[in-house]
């Protein structure tokens, strides 16, 4: 009979112990951020889908196939071509599989040339699978003419 | 009583938990045959969530697996990489600077705070209590911050390298670090009175769910599950890898086999990991992150390894034999959590069926590491 009590006197103590907590909380800081109004900066290392990197308006990529062996989802095609009077091979399409790329940055490690580098984009939505299985990372940097 | 009412005394049901359940957390079912509120049998039917790992491990070079690696037990998974990591090392004969080691196990225990928080919240949600949860998720995603920092992903890190780590940590994460050790520490006291004095969690937690060292010697359950039954086990201290030796810090062990005995082991685990982070970055040493000259196609010398790390879950051991070539010719994986599921069908006969759930939560389940 007295532990019935004690039992209810603990009870007592330990929701009055949690609704201290809870009290006391609601003076701190929000923790939060109304999204989508307002967003989180992502930091310089997050790993987005890959970019190309441009210099002089051209992407800085030599076409040396490393990205695209170095892909484990082999999510990577590109393609390129030696154009007359330059002195490198020049990127004629290069396309992003977003649907099976697992954002891991193995390709952007694999590049010797610096010319990968991660979007900060993270809320990529589509209603259609067909805008995320070839995305032409080329025409983002600017066509590459 | 009359025949009619034997039968009916006698007469059982099945209840199917899960595939899709709250209190699983994840694709796991489990069949149970139950006898009113008390369970008589409880089978385990897993693999929703199989996707070919070891396979795939074996299909693509070692370089390419790391991104897997993080996708198995995806809340802690930077100790899945860990063990892979060290595993190639081994095989592959590459010694990994000092300065790496100290990052990998900073992060890593960073890892098992986040995994211990993130399990403290849900297991208090198995048991009906739902406010905890917040503030645990307030103090991990501080954890996440700092990793996403560092490895540039807030869950599948891929952060290891053969040879060491691919980004070097800066001061702003070392002193993010630092504050974020004593934030949580003074956080301590707070679970402590939300959750451990509770009547309520105490009510559902002790005494209930005991899981006797031999049922998890004979099951192979490790990590916060054998410790909370008496059994001093943790790898970190049996066979130490990495820069372990050099830190000082303490094994917790609870004899009491019950619900309660493995939240304290958590719940103690979270602040010797924090004191592992202080000593090392105390003793972190300047230099390179990567060893030098790790070749970019790696091709181990003929021959098998087998590694084991502690992870948040246990013992995470994984195996690779190599025929020389750039693919693993077998690679096996050991995952802790389905030798801890494995003694749920046990342990939970003749159980309640609430009291049952409260011990499958604090088996800390991760069901993408169980199925892989």
């Amino acid at each position: 009979m007295i532990n019935y009590f004690k039992e209810i006197i603990l009870g007592l103590r330990t929701l009055a112990i949690g609704m201290r907590i809870t009290f006391v909380r609601m003076f701190h800081h929000r923790v939060t951020l109304d999204y989508p109004h307002k967003t989180v900066t992502m930091t310089p290392r997050f790993r987005g889908h890959v970019i190309l990197k441009v210099a002089d308006a051209k992407p800085k990529c030599i076409v040396c196939m490393a990205c695209q062996r170095a892909c484990p989802s082999g999510c990577i095609k590109l393609d390129g071509e030696k154009r007359e009077g330059a002195a490198r091979k020049s990127l004629t399409s290069y396309t992003l599989n977003f649907t099976t790329c697992s954002l891991c940055g193995l390709c952007v490690e694999s590049c010797a040339f610096d010319a990968l580098e991660f979007s900060k984009k993270y809320n990529l939505t589509s209603m259609h699978k067909e805008d995320y299985q070839a995305i032409d990372l080329l025409q983002q940097a600017g066509g590459g003419k | 009583m009359s025949t009619d009412a034997q039968a009916i005394h006698h007469e059982s049901f099945i209840v199917n938990l899960g595939p899709q359940h709250p209190a699983t957390h994840g694709v796991l079912r489990i069949k149970l045959t139950m006898d009113g509120e008390y369970i008589l049998d409880a089978e385990p039917i897993i693999g929703y969530g199989h996707r070919m790992h070891e396979k795939m491990g074996e299909n693509r070079a070692y370089a390419k697996f790391l991104p897997n690696t993080g996708r198995m037990d995806y809340v802690a998974a930077l100790f899945n990489g860990h063990g892979y990591v060290c595993a190639v090392e081994r095989l592959a004969g590459l010694t990994v600077p000092e300065r790496a080691e100290y990052i990998r196990v900073i992060t890593c225990e960073l890892n098992r705070v986040a995994s211990h928080l993130l399990w403290l919240g849900a297991f208090l949600v198995d048991l009906g209590g739902f406010t905890p949860l917040l503030y645990c998720f307030d103090d991990r995603e501080k954890i996440l911050d700092l990793l996403e920092s560092v490895t540039g992903a807030r869950l599948t890190f891929c952060y290891f390298r053969f040879g060491g780590v691919c980004n070097d940590i800066d001061d702003t994460f070392v002193n993010g670090t630092r504050d974020f050790v004593k934030l949580l520490r003074s956080r301590m006291p707070l679970y402590h009175d939300f959750v451990s004095t509770n009547i309520i969690f105490r009510k559902r937690c002790e005494g209930i769910g005991l899981l006797s060292a031999d049922t998890c010697r004979r099951y192979g359950a490790t990590g916060p599950v054998l410790r909370g039954s008496g059994v001093a086990y943790d790898v970190r201290k049996q066979e130490p890898y990495s820069i372990y030796p050099k830190l000082d810090f303490k094994i917790p062990v609870y004899p009491e086999c019950d619900c309660m005995a493995r939240y304290r082991v958590r719940v103690d685990e979270i602040v010797e990991s924090l004191r592992i982070i202080e000593q090392a970055l105390d003793q972190l040493p300047a230099g390179p992150v990567m060893a030098p000259k790790v070749p970019k196609i790696l091709k181990p010398a003929k021959g098998d390894c087998y590694f084991n790390v502690e992870s948040a879950r246990g013992s995470f051991g994984i195996r690779i034999v190599s025929d020389g070539s750039e693919n693993a010719y077998r690679l096996k994986l050991r995952s802790p959590c389905f030798s801890n599921m494995s003694l749920f069908q046990e342990a939970s006969r003749g159980m309640l069926l609430a009291d049952a759930l409260a011990l499958l939560g604090s088996l800390d389940l991760v069901i993408p590491d169980m199925d892989r």
